[in-house]
């Protein structure tokens, strides 16, 4: 035991002293909020405004686009119905309009589907959802008149529901928890697949320099491949922990400090009204607070426990197969067909948590690759703060930690033999044979 | 002299390929046992079992009176021919770490330390890293690490390459002084050279098969072609070697010397020297009379020659 933590140790010392981590520790924060920074900057900016010109031989339509002006920075609409359809199509490009509508002279009812658009770009979905609602409601409004309804009653007759969530036992819940769930399962998730591909790389970096190196013929003389490759594991992964530390403590000062900087010098100089700033913070706070208020009902003990559990068995499954390539390789460029299986589980387990997971927290894809013992690290943590019954949990931790066993052991086996190959790059059949030897 | 380690019919497969063909070995204690034979024998197979590298299929080692176990790692130092150290890491750290993992406490392994780069004259490397140090230099640090935590088996392979020759020197000298301090040693190498000045013991392995083994000497009298070289100032060939080759079987040899004689190379079989030297002494003057011992090069390649398959 005491020879294991030998070698976590220089593990441990050999990554923190490493002048690259200790850059990476320090500028890769820096980096994240410039980048971020950056980004808040663009999206700050307003985008160019568009131009959209109106063709509408009935004349019914163009004031409610028209009224859209004063509302939407993003179009701005010409009422162009006077102009010639056909000399207005050839001239659009030219006059630098994003696009025309084009409304026919017809019955309304062979207006729902004969109202075109004629743009050389093809427009985003959100506009043709709104062009497409704006022309619907006002024939929807016209059909009403036709038909001498009052559209006033009507108006008032249509109900909006407001649905409160509940849970069974009484406590109540807000419709704004499934974001933050999504949020909590997905950062956590992410985080897992970083950890994994980071410092599985750096244990798989490791084992090859000690190959390369040479030394490994005279520490395997005292020490037992297994213990080398956990005492490795481990060592890497408490460097890769510190680091982690590292960033949410200087990440949570410098949003600290950005947070009271931009407080102070943006506020005055920006051009929304005092007024308008003003509700928007509160309307800020008021969610920020109801969010904040809804993290505390969410099943936050076994989400941290969730998180724990299977950062662990998920690190630890894949840097063996990290350790055991290492083991088998010589030089890094030779991982690279090796590294492809262990990469694809964990990037579709990251689609899956953000696509499946998301919609169907409990549908039958998400359950099974909840179980799959190489994609429940991230699935079943993104399913988690969606409440999973404990049969699930316990199904999914015991088998990611039975292959757990079985995968280090596997590992265990490519490493010994691997280790001490040199100068050839091995194929899949030579793998299989070693695990006889 | 009881053995230090005993090898009984280990086998080692690798698939299909046998690289230790129920191979048995007994080294002396206190001996320098040359480990011997040509590239692909299967002497670092062997090694690697004695050091618990791998297990071999069938077959047991003995170490110490006791079947080798995990504990036996402490007791064997180990200089594998494919060597090296982490390149980042600084010389003082290293050693204490590999000194560590052999089961030496800190302070212990400190003193052994001071002891040995005192000895070799490299107490300011300390705090230097592998990478600013040259090839020999690493080896030399190598050579301590193996060395530091006083096994009573040592185990060199290759031990000279890569260094100069008179850093060479100085760890020969070193593999002595070891020697006569009670440790065993067994020394694998292809330089024949210093095994002839080494080694007292020597086995030859070859295709996986232990083919000799034995004290040299008494291997060096199984090589024996009972032959002379002679060297003879004589005006009468003719008469001498129809004398010589009445009994015994003669071919022209070369050697040097300081006359302009004739010389011989002269088989005696199963007579005995004093036989030919009184013919000789009859006929001329003798100036040259060396009985041929096979070095260990001749036997290597003789063994290796014949044994080809």
């Amino acid at each position: 035991m005491s020879i294991i933590s030998l070698i976590i140790k220089r593990e441990f010392v050999a990554k923190v002293r490493n002048k690259s981590f200790v850059v990476m520790t320090f500028l890769s924060p820096l980096l994240f909020v410039a980048i971020a920074g950056f980004i808040a900057y663009l999206s700050s900016m307003k985008p160019e405004t568009k131009r959209i010109a109106i063709h509408d031989e009935t004349g019914l339509f163009a004031d409610s686009f028209l009224k859209q002006n004063k509302k939407d920075s993003e179009y701005h609409y010409l009422n162009l119905s006077e102009i010639d359809s056909e000399s207005l199509k050839d001239s659009i490009a030219k006059e630098n309009f994003e696009g025309l509508i084009l409304i026919p002279k017809t019955t309304l009812k062979e207006l729902e589907t004969k109202v075109e658009f004629i743009s050389n770009n093809s427009p985003s979905i959100s506009f043709i959802k709104k062009t497409q609602g704006l022309i619907a409601s006002k024939i929807t409004k016209l059909n009403f008149e036709k038909a001498q309804l009052d559209t006033i009653a009507i108006q008032k007759a249509k109900a909006t529901v407001n649905m409160h969530l509940a849970k069974s036992s009484g406590e109540e819940s807000l419709k704004g928890l499934n974001e933050i769930k999504i949020a909590i399962g997905g950062a956590f998730g992410y985080l897992i697949m970083m950890f994994i591909i980071i410092y599985g790389n750096m244990v798989m970096r490791s084992v090859i320099e000690e190959k390369t190196n040479r030394i490994i013929e005279i520490i395997i003389s005292s020490v037992k491949p297994f213990q080398l490759m956990i005492g490795k594991i481990v060592g890497t992964s408490l460097a890769g922990l510190l680091q982690f530390t590292i960033w949410a403590i200087i990440g949570l000062s410098l949003m600290l400090a950005a947070s009271m900087f931009f407080g102070v010098d943006i506020g005055p100089t920006s051009r929304i009204s005092p007024e308008m700033m003003h509700v928007a913070q509160r309307e800020f706070s008021g969610t920020a607070q109801m969010y904040i208020s809804e993290a505390w009902n969410l099943p936050i003990a076994s989400i941290l426990f969730g998180f724990v559990v299977y950062f662990i068995g998920g690190y630890f499954l894949y840097s063996s197969f990290y350790a055991a390539i290492g083991a088998a390789v010589d030089n890094q460029t030779d991982s690279q067909q090796f590294l492809l299986p262990i990469i694809m589980p964990l990037v579709l387990s990251v689609y899956i948590g953000f696509f499946t997971v998301v919609n169907d927290p409990h549908g039958t894809i998400a359950i099974v690759f909840s179980m799959i013992p190489l994609t429940s690290p991230i699935v079943m943590l993104m399913r988690l703060p969606f409440g999973v019954p404990w049969w699930q949990i316990a199904i999914s931790v015991s088998l990611l930690f039975a292959t757990f066993f079985f995968v280090v052991w596997f590992a265990a086996k490519i490493y010994r033999v691997g280790i001490l190959m040199y100068g050839k790059k091995p194929t899949w059949k030579e793998l299989y044979k070693w695990l006889k030897y | 002299m009881s053995n230090l380690l005993e090898v009984h019919k280990v086998v080692k497969q690798y698939g299909d390929y046998v690289a230790l063909n129920e191979v048995s070995l007994n080294v002396p204690k206190g001996s320098i046992y040359g480990l011997l034979g040509p590239n692909g024998a299967g002497k670092t197979s062997l090694i690697r079992i004695i050091n618990q590298i791998t297990l071999p299929d069938s077959g047991e080692v003995i170490l110490d009176g006791e079947k080798l176990q995990p504990k036996h790692v402490q007791t064997i130092g180990y200089l594998p021919e494919e060597r090296g150290l982490y390149t980042s890491m600084k010389v003082g750290e290293q050693c204490l770490y590999l000194a560590q993992m052999k089961g030496l406490s800190k302070a212990e392994a400190k003193l052994q330390l001071e002891y040995w780069f005192d000895r070799l004259g490299i107490q300011g490397w300390w705090n230097k890293k592998i990478q600013e140090l040259s090839k020999g230099m690493a080896q030399k640090i190598q050579f301590v690490v193996c060395v530091l935590h006083k096994p009573k088996l040592l185990i060199f392979d290759e031990p000279f390459s890569g260094f100069d020759p008179v850093n060479a020197n100085i760890i020969k000298d070193e593999i002595l002084a070891l020697k006569e301090q009670g440790a065993t040693i067994i020394f694998s190498t292809h330089r024949m050279e210093s095994v002839e000045e080494l080694c007292d013991h020597i086995a030859l392995i070859h295709k996986s098969n232990k083919l000799i083994e034995g004290k040299l000497s008494d291997v060096k009298r199984q090589f024996k072609t009972n032959s002379f070289e002679v060297g003879i100032l004589t005006d009468n060939v003719e008469g001498l070697m129809y004398d010589i080759t009445q009994k015994f079987t003669v071919s022209p040899a070369s050697f040097k010397s300081l006359n302009d004689d004739l010389k011989l190379d002269i088989q005696i079989g199963n007579s005995a020297p004093n036989e030919l030297l009184h013919i000789l002494t009859q006929r001329g003057q003798v100036t040259h009379f060396v009985e041929k011992i096979p070095s260990v090069n001749d036997i290597f390649i003789q063994t290796v020659t014949d044994n080809k398959v």
